[in-house]
């Protein structure tokens, strides 16, 4: 019997999303938190209803009907605390994606340097940037303060200038905000981040203050020129993202009074619960996180000694569908395809669920178009995220991914998909990760809810993350090597804890999966042979403990970067078999 | 569960909030008839500033420079006015390099208004204005049929309603495109080449109602000077039973095509309204809607996308779709006699 750490408070977590929003309970079951049920129904920020905080009551009147205990009043609204009769919740956290990008306008003073830094800082949450301006930048200080009153922005992040370094410029920089704010009706005018030189604090509330009705200062993102730090920052930045949505979304303010204010935005939230895992668990190898959403596509990595959080909306599966051909075209999605559909239908389909994000695929070819599209969008946001990833990471090539583990996924294009052989393949082909590494899916999206819950309660996320609330896919086996389709590029036996044997023998351009149930482990050997790499060194096997998982090991000899054969025909059936070998109809 | 609801009706009380994005001046009177043109509000929009730095002109201290300066906060001055002036026996002036208003001056710097916009805000429907929004606009009542579109390209007019569309699939071609249709609202079916459009703006139309436009064509569509609505979707989409059956019979009359960009977290959608005269004052429509039998839905995605049918039947639980995923769902009876299942998230309620 465990002993329980916990003095047994309930803990309601909303998760208010582009479409969806999610309300998910944890309680104490023999003396452990467990995540217990959830509830989910559509999201309310959009017009006819306007009001989140409508989504938040819908959902939680569904969880409540599957757990069969009050938590709402008879005025729909949460009762907090719980009551001797066993209705309501000790405490809610709250995480928040919904609403439209923040439009943000970056300045820094080098273009390089804390520009790159504030740019870097601005895309860890839900922002879209509408301009950029620098000493670089050679537009005069009136064009400036056009085109800042032309854009109207709702976020301005400042950074440059090193500790004890450049203020004349930092000043010069600032007078165009100063005046196009004050040019700005006084309810329009743009909250301030001011992060750079932290000696200008003073100079800045002067130059900047009195046209400004939310100037916020933290410490200097990049406090000298090799030196960049963005989490306090990031941390400044979430409580602004939170406070311009009371302003945008209606039922913001009632959802942040009713969670005493433990409310944050859904990617700062997963970006913590990352860095946390990353510092506990932590390997040698990172620990990776993909949230492919309708808002955002959101990467948040963790590695020893560093931590990055992208937020991409350009490749959010939603609203912003239709601009994804900004970034790809319709040949790069439909090379993904296993069914033979047009560019035409798929031009119709990506316009259309801009539409209407909230959408689901009914039949087989909407399917293979929606899971086509969300590999090509996740492997874009996984394009450009790498290009912000610590250069001094443990890598087998270059050019390839870093070595994770494990992985996590999370997001709706995920836990929308019919089996987890589905998930895990638009993840393999995605990410396309290599090494060995754990995958596990976050089917009920509890990733960000744990990250908000830390603050109240810092065992919760270590109790439920122990107790299966997500989904080991598996343990995937990804050589890299260069050999002719169809070589045997990797030898593997497994043995059972039974010490019954299995074996594989893994073709270059192929999937093979070896059982293993979820909760057992096994003992893996590995024989890599043509001088593939498993992140021992070229040609390097081992012996290593593996946990099972939906799809048991996964062998994936597919190469990397993923070489897709050129000839749409047999791409297809090539893409179809992959599909089949990991449980697919 | 909570069902979205695409206006297409017959007779209905609509009510309209018209907002300029920023302060203005307020033209409309309360209960004055407004047709859809009128500009009910107006503001001016400073979109071009010139930032005289005195101080470095002068070469002088901002303190100084301050003192130079001649000119006040809101004055007009024209163009090579005299801004500042500096000490000495051949003492440099700094001029208004145009002419426009002081906006700001100080820290040795004069900041002037040189282009100036005016933005005029129509009515947008034909109506009376009920309500006066003190410095930001106007609400409007109608009455008459509506029928929303999922797109526009932000323009609005009115005009007499021509009917070209044989059926709902009816494709618009340059060669139906003459000059007696000039000046009318054309109910027009699906586009599928930028000539039509081009030859429909040298008529000119005063409105295009389309079921449906290919996407490459939306740029093109953006650029015409009339108002175009899309009604369905993108693609070659036939138009929906209800909007065809809704226009086509109110062919001949009057009607305002508000093409207004579709803003989910506003509200705003593009439409086209059908003035009627009434004798009672008809309900205003439901946004929202309960799903349950006998309700008319619009299939948002395939099965049977873009088809209208009623709800036969709400399953319970979770349904195991064909492309494998499991919602919610109901089984849609289609106008052909068809059954198909489909999730309520892919539905929309139409009245």
């Amino acid at each position: 019997m465990p002993t329980s750490l916990v003095s047994g408070n309930s803990l309601l977590a909303i998760d208010v999303g582009a479409s969806n929003t999610r309300a998910v309970m944890f309680d104490v079951i023999e003396g452990e938190y467990r995540f217990i049920a959830s509830g989910v129904a559509p999201s309310t920020a959009e017009a006819p209803i306007k009001d989140v905080s409508e989504g938040a009551r819908d959902a939680i009147a569904s969880l409540q009907r599957v757990i069969g205990r009050p938590l709402l009043d008879a005025n729909r609204d949460l009762i907090v605390p719980s009551q001797a009769n066993g209705s309501g919740v000790d405490a809610l956290v709250v995480t928040l994606s919904a609403g439209p990008a923040i439009k943000t306008v970056v300045v820094g003073l080098l273009k390089d340097v804390s520009l790159e830094s504030a740019r870097r800082l601005t895309e860890s949450t839900y922002t879209r940037i509408s301009d950029t301006i620098s000493l670089n930048d050679p537009r005069k200080s009136d064009q400036r303060i056009d085109s800042l009153l032309r854009l109207h922005p709702d976020l301005l992040i400042i950074a440059g200038g090193t500790n004890k370094g450049a203020s004349r410029s930092v000043q010069k920089l600032l007078e165009p905000i100063g005046l196009a704010s004050y040019l700005m009706p006084k309810d329009k005018r743009p909250t301030v981040l001011y992060a750079g030189n932290e000696n200008m604090q003073a100079d800045v509330k002067s130059l900047v203050s009195p046209h400004i009705t939310s100037l916020h200062f933290s410490s200097n993102i990049r406090p000298s020129l090799e030196t960049e730090d963005t989490d306090p920052a990031e941390r400044e930045l979430a409580q602004i993202i939170i406070n311009l949505r009371k302003k945008q979304l209606k039922g913001v303010e009632t959802l942040h009074t009713w969670s005493g204010g433990h409310m944050l935005p859904t990617a700062y939230a997963t970006g913590r619960m990352v860095r946390f895992l990353s510092r506990v668990y932590g390997s040698q190898k990172g620990l990776l996180s993909v949230d492919l959403g309708a808002s955002a596509a959101t990467i948040a990595v963790g590695f020893k000694d560093r931590s990055l959080l992208k937020v991409l909306s350009q490749f959010g599966i939603g609203e912003n569908l239709a601009a994804l051909l900004n970034y790809t075209t319709l040949e790069n999605i439909l090379r993904w395809s296993p069914l033979d559909i047009s560019a035409g239908v798929l031009r119709d389909y990506l316009f259309h669920k801009s539409l209407y994000p909230s959408a689901i695929a009914a039949t087989n070819e909407d399917l293979a178009i929606a899971q086509a599209v969300a590999r090509e969008a996740l492997h874009l946001a996984m394009q450009t995220a790498q290009q912000d990833f610590p250069k001094n990471v443990r890598r087998i090539k270059p050019a390839l991914a870093p070595l994770f583990d494990p992985i996590l996924a999370g997001g709706s294009a995920l836990s929308d998909a019919s089996h987890a052989g589905q998930s895990l393949l638009l993840l393999l082909d995605s990410i396309q990760p290599v090494g060995v590494t754990t995958v596990i899916l976050d089917q009920n999206n509890l990733l960000p809810l744990l990250g908000a819950a830390a603050a109240q309660n810092n065992i919760l996320p270590v109790q439920v993350l122990d107790t299966g609330a997500f989904l080991s896919a598996g343990t995937v086996v990804s050589p890299v090597v260069s050999a002719r389709y169809g070589t045997s590029i990797l030898r593997a036996k497994l043995i059972y804890e039974s010490g019954v044997e299995s074996h594989v023998d893994l073709k270059y351009g192929s999937l093979e999966t070896l059982p293993l149930a979820i909760g057992e482990t096994g003992k893996l050997t590995i024989q890599c042979l043509h001088g593939a790499d498993i992140g021992f060194g070229p040609g390097r096997g081992g012996t290593l403990p593996v946990s099972g998982g939906a799809l048991g090991v996964v062998f994936d000899g597919r190469g990397r970067p993923l070489d897709l054969p050129a000839d749409p025909v047999r791409r297809r059936e090539i893409l179809k078999k992959w599909n089949w070998t990991l449980g697919g109809g | 569960m909570q069902a979205p609801v695409h206006h297409v009706i017959g007779l209905t009380s609509i009510v309209r909030e018209r907002l300029l994005p920023f302060p203005g001046t307020v033209n409309a009177r309360l209960q004055q008839k407004v047709s859809a043109n009128d500009v009910v509000a107006e503001a001016r929009w400073s979109h071009e500033h010139v930032l005289l730095d005195v101080a470095r002109l002068l070469n002088v201290s901002p303190a100084v420079a301050d003192r130079s300066i001649k000119c006040q906060v809101d004055e007009q001055v024209a163009a090579s006015a005299e801004i500042a002036v500096g000490k000495g026996l051949f003492p440099r002036t700094v001029n208004a390099p145009s002419e426009g208003r002081v906006v700001a001056v100080g820290g040795g710097q004069v900041l002037l208004e040189v282009g100036v916009s005016k933005i005029e805000l129509r009515a947008g429907i034909p109506g009376t204005v009920i309500q006066i929004i003190p410095n930001q606009g106007v609400v409007i009542q109608t009455t008459g049929g509506l029928i929303q579109g999922v797109w526009g390209n932000s323009r609005i007019d009115s005009g007499l309603l021509v009917n070209l569309m044989e059926t709902p699939d009816s494709i618009l071609t340059i060669s139906r495109l003459d000059v007696s249709l000039r000046g009318s609202i054309l109910l027009a079916g699906m586009v599928k080449d930028a000539e039509t459009l081009q030859a429909a703006g040298d008529l000119p139309v005063r409105g295009l109602i389309l079921s449906s436009i290919f996407p490459s064509l939306i740029q093109k569509a953006r650029e015409m000077r009339f108002p175009i609505v899309v009604t369905d979707g993108f693609g070659t989409l036939p138009m929906n039973s209800a909007a065809y059956k809704l226009l086509t019979t109110n062919a001949k009359r009057e009607v305002t095509v508000n093409a207004e960009s579709f803003d989910r977290y506003t509200g705003t959608r593009p439409e086209i309204i059908i003035p009627l005269p009434i004798s009672t004052e008809p309900a205003a429509p439901r946004d929202m809607e309960s799903f349950a039998p006998g309700l008319q839905v619009r299939l948002r995605r395939p099965p049977a996308m873009g088809m209208i049918g009623s709800i036969a039947n709400l399953l319970p639980g979770l349904t195991t779709l064909p492309s494998g995923l499991r919602a919610p769902a109901a089984e849609i009876k289609l106008e052909n006699g068809e059954t198909v299942v489909a999730p309520l998230v892919n539905l929309e309620v139409v009245g």
